[in-house]
């Protein structure tokens, strides 16, 4: 038998390519994660998502229910339709997950967002900073002569709006919380 | 009723409760109280491996060939890591295991103590789930809760880590009935518009065909059962992967032999050009596929299974049916029966015509032609003495795993063990022990490659503690067979670091335990030696010398489809491209 010759440079990328009836546009959901509230279950959610490839936009969690010993973990994840709804079902079968909701499909959702922002400056540049932050409902928390940290919520584009706003007028840090997000109307 | 008692004593009780009789296992430091307890009590037999890895393969033997859950018993640190392996391959095969690892004490978590590793952390990813207990008061409750996770909805490996105060400590035991499980509950009966969708689909199939997988196995027997019901009723033809051998069995009429890689010519061309795939248990795993975007292009495809994450993970299924396959094939054959058991009897007959003459290829054939035994031939003397014995068999992994797939019939489920989804060498010979220990009276083998058979020989040492007869059918090419065979197909035939050098002499060896060794070279002498080890009372290391460079046949080569499969006798010139040269 011969040798099979492996073209010099050959393409590395995975041969396995799934080609299915899903579209291979790239979407953004914002999933709602309910789940008892044990140690390492974060651990479990965001191992699941390092092992299998997914990527993680943002990630907030925390206790909702305390007498229920539950918690809940917005997620927001990009992916094709096939990897979205993998996404799901690879988090449902965890069995610390109660409920794994998909706000993007599932209906009109709220998302926001809060955003701790540090701008530092004198003279001109200070007003115009704080003019900006009055347009954009932002509230100063803390202020010393030459700096002002700014508290704004909202959707995330918004906040990445202020952000740019601030980065000519002395922008030196940021802190974000990643997106909470619930159904709109009485619908859970 | 609640008792108060010491953990290590609500570990034993919570272990009888559940029905265990058989621990695998190995002592240490952090586990000690609970080995006080059972040395105490007779009711469950420990098995003392050589090696924790070894303890988790015997549980997976013992659990695939019984449909109980296995147990292992190990301590902190190394005893825990050691483990992972098994864990592992007890996830990807579905296979349900209670490993329950010794903990340094609560105080000293995190301090980086004597024997301590994170081993929840570590097992994380190759478990379904796992829990460190801080509390004696949460075991009880824990071990009920282990046993229900590891066996229902798609079954597999559970840990619970145990530190050792929480052992010595005293708290309240709770007896499995009254014992919150938690909401983990998966659903059993799957969508019945679903399955009146698949009736329908069967009553105009002209080209159907039933790929079976490891699922129906895990189900219970009722399901195979059923599978074998299904089958005979709508005459349609049945394949399955390498897991769910057994299931529908090698001599029924329906019978076109494994699928995928290695699988038969039938077998893969009539799943590519089927019109109806029902795809039961199984998981459309890439050595079954073969290139996805190619595959079986013009079929319907329907998929039965227990996981909703195995829908549409690599295949785009056209009806998904969640649940158990026992409760879903039962509700079928209902609706289908009810339907007034229609099938387009005319079309699927021809459709045998077309099997068959697929079929004629004989694309298992060999040739043992001189003084060489051929690894098949030595497995078809096998399969010939051998398959009307109470028989279980076990596999290490490599060529010969696929040729006792190719050579070996089974006609019952939980009767073949073999390490699928993860490939790990090493797995036969401690399964074995694992298959005897539950199956005393029974013919238990190990089919093996000398390199597999190497990763875990220290096991002799059990067998012969136990007693247990297994035999060890070692086809000895002086290779790592299935690479050798990788490196001639893709990598100009340079052989790096394949072949077996230094071998003992595994007569000898079996000697040095107390067991017996055969060695055998000559086709002619194979049956007699092959009845020796049969009739020999005891563990037998069968050195069987077979030819160095057989390559295993038929194959579809990587990124190739299911039709454009590698016979025997085939140049296998540019066989594989340089898309499928990275595919494993």
């Amino acid at each position: 038998m011969n040798a099979l010759r492996i073209k010099k440079g050959a393409s590395r990328k995975s041969a396995y390519d799934l080609k299915s009836t899903y579209g291979d546009e790239i979407e953004t959901h914002t999933l709602a994660v309910l789940v008892d509230n044990e140690a390492g279950v974060l651990a479990r959610v965001i191992g699941l998502f390092s092992g299998r490839g997914y990527n993680i936009e943002s990630l907030t969690v925390a206790e909702t229910d305390h007498a229920g010993h539950l918690s809940r973990i917005t997620v927001v994840t990009t992916g094709t339709p096939q990897v979205i709804e993998q996404i799901k079902a690879q988090l449902g079968r965890l069995v610390p997950v109660h409920d794994v909701h998909d706000l993007t499909v599932e209906g009109p959702s709220v998302e926001r967002e809060l955003a701790l922002i540090k701008v530092a400056g004198v003279g001109e540049k200070r007003v115009e900073a704080m003019r900006t932050s009055e347009v954009f409902r932002a509230n100063v928390v803390d202020s010393t002569l030459e700096s002002f940290v700014f508290e704004i919520t909202g959707s995330p584009e918004k906040i990445d709006a202020f952000v740019e706003m601030m980065r000519p007028l002395g922008l030196v840090e940021v802190a974000r919380t990643g997106v909470a997000a619930i159904m709109r109307g009485n619908a859970t | 009723m609640t008792r108060q008692m010491s953990g290590a004593q609500i570990v034993v009780k919570a272990l009888k409760d559940q029905g265990v009789d058989t621990v695998f296992g190995y002592p240490g430091g952090a586990v000690l109280p609970i080995y006080d307890e059972i040395f105490q009590q007779n009711d469950i037999r420990h098995v003392l491996v050589r090696h924790e890895q070894a303890a988790t393969h015997a549980a997976e033997g013992y659990a695939r060939s019984t449909g109980k859950p296995g147990v292992v018993l190990v301590t902190s640190g190394p005893g825990a890591t050691n483990a992972v392996t098994g864990m592992t391959d007890a996830l990807m095969d579905s296979i349900p295991m209670i490993v329950l690892t010794g903990q340094v004490p609560t105080f000293m978590i995190g301090n980086d103590a004597f024997q301590e590793a994170d081993t929840v952390g570590i097992t994380r990813p190759c478990t379904k789930h796992n829990w460190l207990v801080r509390d004696t008061n949460e075991l009880a409750k824990t071990m009920h809760q282990a046993f229900h996770v590891a066996t229902s909805g798609r079954p597999g490996p559970v840990l619970i880590d145990i530190p050792k105060d929480v052992q010595f400590a005293n708290g309240t035991y709770v007896a499995p009935a009254k014992a919150d499980k938690g909401h983990y509950n998966p659903r059993v009966k799957g969508d019945m518009d679903r399955i009146t969708e698949l009736a329908a689909l069967m009553e105009t199939a002209k080209k159907p065909v039933i790929y079976s997988g490891g699922g129906v196995i895990n189900s219970g027997k009722a399901a195979s059962m059923l599978l074998r019901e299904l089958a005979e009723a709508t005459k349609f033809p049945v394949t399955s992967t390498l897991m769910g051998l057994g299931a529908y069995p090698a001599s029924g009429d329906n019978w076109i032999g494994m699928l995928g890689m290695h699988g038969t010519y039938e077998a893969n061309m009539t799943m590519h050009d089927c019109d109806l795939m029902i795809c039961i248990g199984a998981r459309f795993d890439d050595r079954i596929t073969g290139r996805v975007d190619a595959f079986s292009p013009n079929s319907k495809k329907v998929h039965i299974d227990i996981d909703p994450s195995s829908i549409n993970k690599v295949i785009h299924v056209d009806v998904p049916i969640i649940g158990d396959i026992g409760h879903v094939l039962e509700d079928l054959l209902k609706i289908w029966k009810s339907r007034g058991r229609k099938t387009e009897a005319g079309a699927i007959s021809k459709w045998w015509g077309k099997i068959n003459e697929w079929r004629a290829k004989d694309c298992l054939a060999y040739k043992q032609e001189g003084k060489i035994i051929k690894p098949q031939y030595a497995l078809q003397r096998l399969e010939a003495l051998t398959k009307d014995h109470d028989r279980y068999i076990t596999t290490e992994v490599g060529q010969h795993q696929m040729w006792a797939a190719q050579f070996l019939g089974f006609n019952d489920p939980n009767r073949w063990m073999t390490s699928g989804g993860l490939g790990t060498m090493g797995y036969g010979f401690p399964a074995s022990i694992g298959v005897q220990m539950a199956h005393p009276e029974s013919l238990v083998i190990n089919i093996a490659g000398e390199a597999s058979w190497l990763m875990n020989m220290q096991e002799m040492g059990t067998a012969m503690q136990y007693r247990l007869p297994v035999k060890q059918f070692i086809l000895n090419n002086e290779r790592l067979g299935m690479v050798r065979q990788w490196q001639e197909l893709l990598h100009g035939e340079r052989y790096s670091s394949s072949w077996s050098e230094s071998l003992p002499d595994f007569v000898k060896l079996a000697e040095a335990f107390g067991a017996k060794g055969i060695q055998v070279s000559d086709p002619d002498d194979l049956d007699d030696a092959i009845l020796e080890m049969i009739n020999y009372d005891g563990p037998v290391l069968f050195d069987c010398l077979v030819e160095k460079h057989e390559n295993c046949f038929p194959m579809i080569p990587s990124g190739k489809a299911h039709n454009e499969m590698l016979l025997g006798n085939a140049s296998t010139e540019g066989a594989i491209e340089s898309g499928g040269a990275v595919m494993v």
